[in-house]
This record gives structure tokens, sequence and C-alpha cells, in this order.
């Protein structure tokens, strides 16, 4: 038994070092939970890199890649950690696109990933506190952090002249950390912050809440909440008592939602979220469409770089073996080399083959910046008859 | 003028929300009061009984919208309100007859019979999801204010403004046409007269030759009426989703408690009294402080307590009662 053991060891460390291997690939995503809307079309996203680079046959002298998905339920750290484990220590995972929620991946990553050394590259964890965990170089993410949009926030409102807003959040760790990033920034560029108050998701009635932020005043109102919960409420309350006229709105408020309810009552809002333009994400949007899932689902497209980047460091450290790739990954992300595309990934692989350098540019225009986050493209929208009006990307 | 804002803003900000609020407790309070008088149990249930009543009246009023059939300026779901009263009375005599019916012919505890009433609540619960799911449902049309902030403006001129909703105008008008109704029939008619006698001793009641099962029927109908009324103004003042209807569940018991459970009068007392508290006790008084005292810049915004601690205000009352006046502030039966 001893013996057959050593062997398929030192099998699996031959085939790590040299030839056409199998690379198994995780994806951790928050599929049941509250995010599990977004989870289906990020999944398909990863998917489609993945099975992009398998089927162009040049991954690695001829490697493939087989995808192994696990649940990460986004709110229960506990499940999520287990999950991980799971891909990494029972199905031998080379790498992890998740997770999902900030909470979920700082503990699975502490517990699990540094551990065993498996790289995690997040699609779609905004939290601040994700820049400076201690992650041994392991973990990376497309999406922006919070605290880059607090800034974005604070610039395109100073640069608009408004100095004073109320700010409500909703009641969890996405809430507080946007609103807490943005308000530290909105005062370093001299504006100010009247009150700083959470709201409940769910509730029936937000009159109370809505007092409160009317009694201290502002120039306009941040509503850090989502559409469907609610931001909804307190954004109708505010308007029925003629509290607030004018509202900034981020990330999940934005939508056709938004437009439906509000859009003939906050002409002047201006709303906030990630998402990029261009080629890059104009090629996405096509090969999202031909398989079968919808493009501009929050964080598809971060997650399809999320499993490129990864499959393009192995092949650029010519070795799937994370502690030999992790340090690639900025590398094939920014300049200089040949701008990378999604749909490009054959190519790609041929570049870095023949030891060339790539930019990949992916669905999101990925740029790493500081401990391995993506700098961020946002899009400013402003509210105009009834329908928001794009005003530019910052 | 800085005094007329002051007034403005309290109008505007505690008065009106709380008095509409205040009301839609009140008729909820009233239900479990009457139930806790006659039936002699607290009913757990009477929160989805709520819920039930307003999703037939929701369904009932989308066919309505459907078929074009309005009220003008008010909302469509009055007309639908009797459909919904009805099948939420069917409901809850079903209910009597399948579960409470047998623990009363037991002379059963009361507390069995709240531990029976909790059961269906969670029947009820599932029901309603079944019903019309679990979302937030709008069913609210007509015209969406009586008095809104912009004119208000422009007619006094204040830098304060004024809303009034129609619906909140509607729920202190229906709450006091109901509770007018309710406290004629009880005093003024021979059946109402029943459920009292009922109500203050069963056995002397029983010799009298009052009929007991036609009693508890009437208090379930009126319960329901009640419930369902309730329940309908709550959802068109604010948003019907099923779970909030659970969640209001503990500022009724409250607001039946401080007034004094199995006492009408404490009902309505109470509901206003719990509502007020929420809403001043959350308000931060920063603004109006600025109108009376001009010139004083406090730091903070004047405010008790944090918004999410609203609903800690019931609790606190209600410790603060069954302290120090166990029986309610208008001397109803002990708990």
């Amino acid at each position: 038994m001893k013996k057959l053991l050593l062997a398929s060891a030192a099998a699996a460390l031959f085939a790590g070092a040299a030839g056409a291997e199998e690379v198994k690939m995780g994806i951790s995503l928050g599929f049941t939970g509250p995010l599990e809307s977004l989870a289906g079309p990020m999944d398909k996203g990863a998917q489609l890199a993945m099975k992009e680079v398998s089927d162009s046959g040049k991954l690695l002298d001829g490697s493939t890649v087989t995808v192994v998905t696990g649940d990460s339920t986004c709110a229960d750290a506990a499940a999520a950690t287990a999950t991980v484990e799971r891909l990494i220590t029972a199905e031998g995972v080379r790498g992890i696109v998740g997770g999902m929620c900030s909470g979920e991946t700082i503990a699975s990553l502490e517990n699990v990933a540094k551990a065993n050394g498996i790289v995690m590259i997040s699609p779609s964890a905004t939290s601040p506190a994700l820049s400076d965990i201690e992650d041994n170089g392991l973990f990376f993410r497309t999406a922006p952090s919070d605290a880059r949009q607090g800034e974005v926030m604070a610039d395109i409102l100073t640069g608009k002249g408004i100095m004073s807003v109320a700010v409500t959040y909703t009641n969890n760790d996405y809430g507080k950390g946007l609103a807490d990033s943005f308000q530290a920034a909105y005062e370093a560029k001299g504006g100010k912050v009247t009150v700083n108050a959470p709201h409940d998701d769910g509730k029936a009635d937000y009159s109370a809440e809505v007092a409160a932020l009317a009694a201290a005043g502002g120039d306009a109102l941040a509503v850090v909440g989502y559409i469907d919960q609610g931001g909804a409420g307190v954004t109708r309350a505010a308007l029925d008592t003629g509290a607030f006229s004018t509202f900034i709105f981020p990330d999940g408020m934005v939508g056709t939602a938004l437009e439906e309810k509000f859009g003939a009552e906050t002409a002047g809002s201006i709303g906030i979220n990630p998402a990029s333009e261009g080629d890059g994400r104009d090629k996405f949007n096509e090969m999202a469409e031909a398989a079968g899932f919808d493009p501009h689902s929050p964080y598809a497209g971060e997650a399809y770089d999320a499993a490129a980047l990864m499959l393009l460091a192995m092949q650029a450290a010519g070795s799937s073996d994370p502690a030999a790739y992790k340090d690639k990954i900025t590398e094939v992300a920014n300049a200089p080399g040949e701008p990378i595309l999604p749909g490009e990934l054959g190519k790609a692989l041929e570049i870095l083959a023949g030891g060339g350098d790539i930019d990949y540019v992916g669905a999101s225009s990925v740029e790493m910046v500081g401990n391995g986050e993506s700098a961020g493209t946002f899009r400013e929208t402003e509210m105009k008859d009834g329908a928001l009006a794009v005003i530019g990307f910052r | 003028m800085d005094i007329l804002n002051a007034i403005v803003a309290i109008l505007n900000f505690v008065v009106i929300p709380a008095a509409a609020y205040g009301a839609q407790l009140a008729l909820g309070a009233l239900g479990v009061t009457l139930i806790y008088g006659i039936l002699r149990f607290s009913n757990f249930a009477h929160g989805d009984t709520m819920a039930f009543g307003t999703a037939i009246t929701i369904l009932v009023t989308w066919a309505l919208q459907a078929a074009g059939i309005g009220l003008g300026p008010l909302p469509t779901a009055l007309l639908a309100l009797p459909v919904g009263i009805a099948a939420t009375a069917v409901l809850v005599l079903l209910t009597d007859r399948a579960v409470y019916r047998f623990y009363r012919v037991q002379k059963a505890a009361p507390i069995i019979l709240v531990m029976a009433s909790v059961g269906v609540m969670f029947v009820m619960n599932g029901l309603t999801r079944l019903v019309i799911g679990v979302n937030e449902q709008q069913f609210a049309d007509g015209a969406r204010f009586v008095i809104d902030v912009r004119s208000f403006r422009e007619m006094t001129g204040l830098a304060e403004g004024l809303a009034l909703k129609t619906t909140q105008l509607l729920t202190v008008v229906i709450a006091a046409l109901v509770v007018w109704a309710l406290f004629w029939f009880l005093n003024r008619t021979k059946s109402g007269k029943a459920m009292r006698a009922y109500s203050d001793n069963e056995d002397l009641a029983l010799l009298s030759g009052i009929d007991p099962e036609k009693v508890v029927r009437l208090t379930w109908i009126i319960a329901a009426s009640l419930a369902t009324i309730a329940g309908v103004l709550y959802g068109l003042d604010k948003a019907f989703r099923p779970f909030n209807y659970f969640q209001i569940l503990l500022p009724i018991f409250a607001a039946a408690i401080v007034g004094g459970l199995g006492n009408p009068l404490g009902a309505i007392a109470g509901g206003f009294l719990v509502a007020f508290s929420e809403v001043a006790i959350t308000y931060p008084w920063l603004k109006i402080a600025g109108y009376l005292a001009p010139g004083w810049q406090p730091e903070g915004l004047l405010q008790l307590l944090g918004t999410e601690y609203k609903f800690a205000v019931s609790f606190v009352i209600l410790i603060v009662v069954l302290l120090f006046r166990p029986t309610g502030l208008f001397r109803g039966k002990s708990v």
C-alpha cells in the first residue's frame, strides 16, 4: 500500500513537471444563498474561459482543463470553508475561482487556501479588508475594492460641487464598508457627511430612518443598498416626505428597476457602478450570448477574467503548480505585451509558449494594482427624463 | 415663522406617520384583545391572519384592476376588502372548528391554546406564502397624496414641506369608523351584550341562556374583520410582504398588553402609545431645536435611539408596564 501511494505521488509529481496533464480548476461560488441569482452566470463565465483554453489544446503542451464546482453559500463561512477544503484536498484542484462574498472568501482563504498554498481569484469579493490581508501572494481579485469605489464616488460628487450628503447603507459588511470608505474619501476632499446611518433590509416602513436622515440634512442622499430591498423603501420614503430630491445610487441600486420605480422623480440623481466598456466587453457579450447566458449579469465578465488569468499565468510559468504561477498573474494581467481580449486565449497561450509577453485586457479591462486587485472602471450615469444616461467611465 | 416650520416638521416626520401607524396597531391590538377577552388566550396567529386577509384582498384587487373597476382617487383595495374579510372569516372559523374547539371543550389551560395558536401561526404563514408568494407586492392605486410637499411649500411659503398620503388619511378615518362601529356593536346590540357577558363570566352567561358557540363564532368573525382591515391598511400605507406581518406581531402585542389585555379602549390607547414612542424616540430633534432655539448648534443629532433599535422600544414599554402595572394602563385582565 505504501509503495503504491509513493508511486502515485511520484507519478503526480512527474505529470506536474512535464507533458500533458489534466489540470483541475475549482469554482467556489454562492449557488445557494442571498446572491444565488448572480452565481449561475458567473459560473458560466468562468467555465467559458476554461473551455476555451482546454479546447485550444495549447495549454502546457496540450493539457486539458477539468472543472470542479462547489457551493460557497455566500453567507455561511463554515460551509464555504468546507467546500474549498473539499476542492483542494479531495479533488486536488490547482486553483480556485472564488469565493463570491467577502466574509466567506476571507474565511476560506485564511483557513484552507493559504495552508495548502492554492491560488484563489475572486471575481466579486469587494471588501476593502481583502486588500491588505496576509495572503502569501495567493489571493487576487478581478473586481475593484470598495475603497476604490468610495474614492470614485467622492471624486464625482466634489466635481459636481455637491459638498454635503447624508449616507444610508444596508446593514451588512458590504454596506458599511462602502459607506465608510466613501465617507473617508469624501471628507478628505473637503466634503461633509452629515449622517452615516444603517437601514435594515426587508422592512415595510422606512419613515423613521428617513426622518433621521432628513433631520441631519444635506444636498443629496447616498443610498448604499439594494433596489429590490430596503434601498427602494428608503428612496420612496425620502421622496414622499420631501426630505431629499437628489440621490447618489451606487452598485446594486443602479438598474432598470430604479428607472421604473423612481425615474420620473429623481432627475439629476447620480448612478455609479463598476462596469467597463470597449472591445473586450463587446467581445465577451457576444461570446456569452452565443453560450446562452446573460453577459450583463454582474461579475460574469469578472469571473471569465479570473479563470483566464489563472490559466494564462500557468502557461507563463510553464507549470500548474500554484507556488510557481502565483507570481505570474500580475505579469500577464499588466503591460507590457500584446493586449488580449476575450476569445483570444489561444493566441495568448501561443505567445506565452514562445516566451513572449501579454497584457490581458479581458472583459473587465483588468489592470492589477496594489495587492493583486483590479483597479476597475466605474460607470457614471445621470437620471434624465426617467432614464439613466451614461455620463462617462472612470 | 420658525415656530411654524418646527410644527410642520414635527407633523411631517412624527405626528402623521405615527398616527397612521398607531391606527394600524390599534386595529390589530383590538383583534388580539377581543380574542383574549372572550376566548381567553393570546392568539399568536393574529399577524398571519392579517397577512392572509391582505393576500386575498390583493388578489381580488388585481382582478378588479384588470377589469378596469376602480374607485377614482381611492384605492381599489377598499372594494376588494369585503371579499378578503369573508375569506379570512371562513378560514378562522374552520381553524376554530379544527383546532381550538377541541381544547375549549376540554377546558384546556390557556397556555395550551396559546401553543396551539403558535402552530396555527406557522400553518397560516405557509398558506399565505402559497397563495401569494414571499415577495413584496404593490397594490395601492388612486391618488398618492392629499397634500404633497411641493404644493404645500408653494401654498404656505414655508421652508419645511408637509406630505399627507391618501393612505395615511384613509387609515385614520377607517380606523375611527371601525372603532365606532365596534363599540356601538358591543354596547348597543344584543349579540354585543352577550359577548361582553360571556367575557365577564362564562358560567353566568351560560346560565342566562347565552349560546357559547354563537358568541365564539361572532368573536372570530369580528377578529377576522379587524385583522383584514388592519392588514390591508398597513399594506396600502407601507408595503405588503408576508414576513412583515410576522414582525408586526410584537408591537401589536405590546399595544394590547400596555392598554390592558381584554380591554378594547386600552388596545386603542396602547396602539397609539407604542407608535408615538417608536417614532418619537428614534426621531432626531436637531432640526426642531434649530428652529426653536436659533444659534444653538449641538454636536449630535439629538436622537435618543438609533432607528435600527426601533423594535426594541416595544420591548421596553412592554417590560416597564408588566413590571409596574401588570394589568395594563386600562385595567384589563392580568396576563
